[in-house]
């Protein structure tokens, strides 16, 4: 017997929530670094496509479908396939066999990313978007490893290459306007907010239409809380999110990383110690011998 | 001052080619950049070179720090013939793991933004944290190598007064090497939802620590063989039986943390699933770990090949233990597929080469084995006389 993906993820997260309540540390829930965000409503997607064309557009990378999130494809619209066909919102018993929904970065509240960034470059603004300073960036692609949405890619092509990912169109929300896809989406099914009020409203759309909605907020505390959020008419797991900690996953380093003053100065004192004692009995043994 | 040869003229030929064919490819790397020599994706970013080459490349070079500690701390000078070589190798290592960085890292010419002032510091991070340790570390290799140079020359008031700061930059070796070899397992602590439970445990940084000890003391034994095979040394039989028992005492301890972890954390029965994961955690932990602790606890550990075979097996365990953190155990939970490209497996073998000749060179023109100290006269009150060999 072996685990499957899914599996795995789910005892990896029990395992998670088993050394939360070890630790006694639940994350706080008041988030003061959430900021703005987007509120994805999985049952309202009738998967055309359009945010991912206008993010392309706005970044000015190259038309056309993409297959996954890349350099150059910022936001992608997934599909999955559902195990019991279920009427679509929009679309009825057309959209009946699958769902879609757009994938990004979650800008989490406290990104594993930026924690794992040995010189800040990648960085949690207090606007909402987690930015991206190549001019920092060593390129160890540790942010890779640490994200547990799989988000941030690599240009392995190139000589110069950068680390790429959804910006939450940070300079767009500096002057005033919503990020490109929110713009660009006929189906309302992507809302741009404050996180506090975007939360409010998904569990009001949930409580409206109870015989639809699952009764969850993905990203609500995933990884200790994202700015971007999601409500769906089919279960997250069935769509193949990850299943992710509730803890924010900096908080996993700290306990090991929090300890290092203590262990530099116990260690250090007892190497001193120990060194001086020594020298000093050798000194001794001499001085004795040297009598003798 | 006698000066050996090695007369293995085959090995050397194969060494350089080796070392010339992974130039080739790193070149190949700068101009096409990493998705031209390696398998590495956006899904399994980290690969052969952070699993093997700087992962497993520190923890091997983990003998300098504890016969440092050994000789300059606890003054056990018996051991002091050993200290040069496992300096020696200790700073080839750290200088190789650098190398193999420049070459993993995309952006090498930022390297530098580590060490700018305090407004990049990210203090949060592990790799920030590693980066600075392993900066200094060498450093302090280097000045320790130094004494080694200083003796070559002949710079006897230099040597006698370099003597003097040794206690204190073996001590804070012995702390920087403490905290970023444990760090290494730190860096993993941020995956609990993709390193596979064999693997993940709040622990890995004691684990990696603790092995990184045993596995210290092994090198300097699998060094010692090889190049008392090299250079036509005798081997002091009874100095590396007692090396050995010290590893056994290191290694019992970090099996004892391993099977209490497992067990705490329920993860045991994962161990026997048969799964790629299970079967590669049971051979890094009977052949790396159970096997050579059973070869050092019998008479076994009295015998030259026995003491070999031991340490050898000791570093073929950590060496699994790290490609496994970084590989093994990330597959699954990164839904992604990974086998090391040729460009990476060649790189590394230039990489390991390089530092072989580098060995032997430094070996055949300063007296690492050579533990001759000052003239008498020139010897610092006080300091401690090197037994005559």
């Amino acid at each position: 017997m072996s685990l499957t993906r899914r599996e795995f993820l789910h005892l990896a997260a029990a395992s998670g929530l088993g050394v939360t309540v070890l630790g006694a540390s639940r994350p706080a829930l008041a988030m003061p670094k959430a900021g703005m965000g987007v509120l994805i409503d999985v049952a309202r997607c009738v998967g055309c496509r359009a945010c991912e064309g206008a993010c392309k557009a706005y970044h000015g990378f190259p038309e056309g479908e993409s297959s996954d999130l890349g350099p150059q494809a910022w936001t992608y619209v997934r599909f999955a396939a559902l195990r019991e066909p279920k009427s679509h919102l929009n679309l009825g018993a057309d959209g009946a066999s699958q769902r879609s929904f757009k994938v990004q970065c979650m800008h989490c509240a406290d990104p594993a990313c930026a924690s794992a960034c040995p010189v800040a470059a990648l960085r949690k603004t207090a606007a909402g978007p987690v930015t991206y300073d190549a001019g920092r960036c060593l390129g160890c692609r540790y942010c890779m490893v640490a994200c547990p949405f799989q988000v941030p890619r690599f240009e392995w092509g190139k000589v110069l290459p950068e680390i790429r990912k959804c910006n939450m169109c940070a300079e767009r929300q500096a002057a005033g306007k919503v990020p490109a896809c929110v713009e660009a989406c006929p189906m309302e099914a992507l809302q741009f907010g404050p996180r506090d009020s975007l939360l409010a409203e998904a569990a009001r759309r949930i409580a409206g239409d109870r015989s639809r909605y699952v009764p969850a907020i993905y990203g609500a505390e995933e990884a200790g809380g994202t700015s971007i959020l999601y409500v769906s008419d089919v279960p997250f797991e069935e769509l193949g999110f990850p299943v992710v900690v509730r803890e924010p996953l900096p908080a996993y380093t700290w306990r090991a990383l929090g300890k290092i003053p203590g262990v530099v100065v116990a260690l250090g004192a007892t190497l001193t110690a120990v060194e001086v004692v020594v020298r000093r009995r050798m000194e001794m043994q001499r001085e004795d011998g040297d009598r003798s | 001052m006698t000066i050996s040869r090695v007369r293995v003229r085959p090995v050397r030929a194969a060494l350089w080619l080796m070392a010339l064919a992974g130039g080739v490819a790193a070149v190949i790397r700068y101009v096409w950049g990493l998705g031209a020599v390696t398998n590495l994706s956006d899904r399994f970013p980290w690969g052969l070179w952070i699993g093997f080459d700087v992962m497993s490349g520190v923890a091997l070079a983990a003998g300098g720090f504890t016969i440092a500690a050994t000789v300059h701390v606890f003054k056990l000078h018996r051991y002091r013939a050993l200290l040069h070589p496992a300096i020696l190798t200790g700073f080839l290592g750290y200088v190789l793991v650098v190398g193999a960085l420049l070459i993993d890292l995309g952006r090498p010419w930022n390297l530098w933004n580590i060490l700018r002032p305090l407004f990049l510091f990210n203090s949060h991070s592990v790799m920030f944290e590693v980066a600075w340790c392993v900066i200094l570390y060498t450093t302090v290799l280097a000045l320790e190598f130094g004494q080694v140079v200083l003796t070559r020359f002949r710079l006897w008031t230099l040597l006698r007064i370099t003597q003097l700061a040794i206690p204190p930059l073996v001590v804070a070796g012995v702390l920087l090497s403490t905290l970023h070899q444990s760090s290494l397992g730190a860096l993993f602590l941020i995956v609990p939802g993709k390193l596979y439970p064999l693997w993940f445990t709040p622990l890995l940084p004691v684990l990696f620590f603790i092995s990184a000890v045993a596995v210290g003391l092994a090198m300097v034994t699998v060094e010692a063989t090889l190049s008392a095979r090299a250079f036509h040394h005798e081997l002091e039989i009874p100095l590396f039986t007692d090396l050995g028992r010290a590893a056994a005492v290191v290694l019992s301890l970090y099996l004892g943390v391993k099977v209490v972890d497992l067990a705490v954390r329920g993860a045991w029965p994962l161990a026997i699933t048969g799964s790629i994961e299970s079967v590669m955690f049971l051979i890094e932990l009977a052949a790396g770990v159970v096997l050579p602790l059973v070869l050092l606890v019998t008479p076994a550990a009295r015998s030259r090949r026995g003491l070999a075979v031991a340490s050898w097996l000791i570093v073929g365990g950590v060496v699994l233990n790290r490609v496994n953190v970084a590989v093994t155990g990330m597959l699954r939970g990164s839904g992604a597929t990974y086998v090391p490209a040729v460009g990476e497996i060649v790189i590394t073998a230039g990489v390991v080469s390089a530092g072989v000749l580098a060995y032997l060179w430094i070996a055949e023109h300063l007296p690492v084995f050579e533990h001759e100290g000052p003239p008498a006269d020139h010897l610092p009150a006080g300091a401690a006389t090197v037994p005559a060999s």
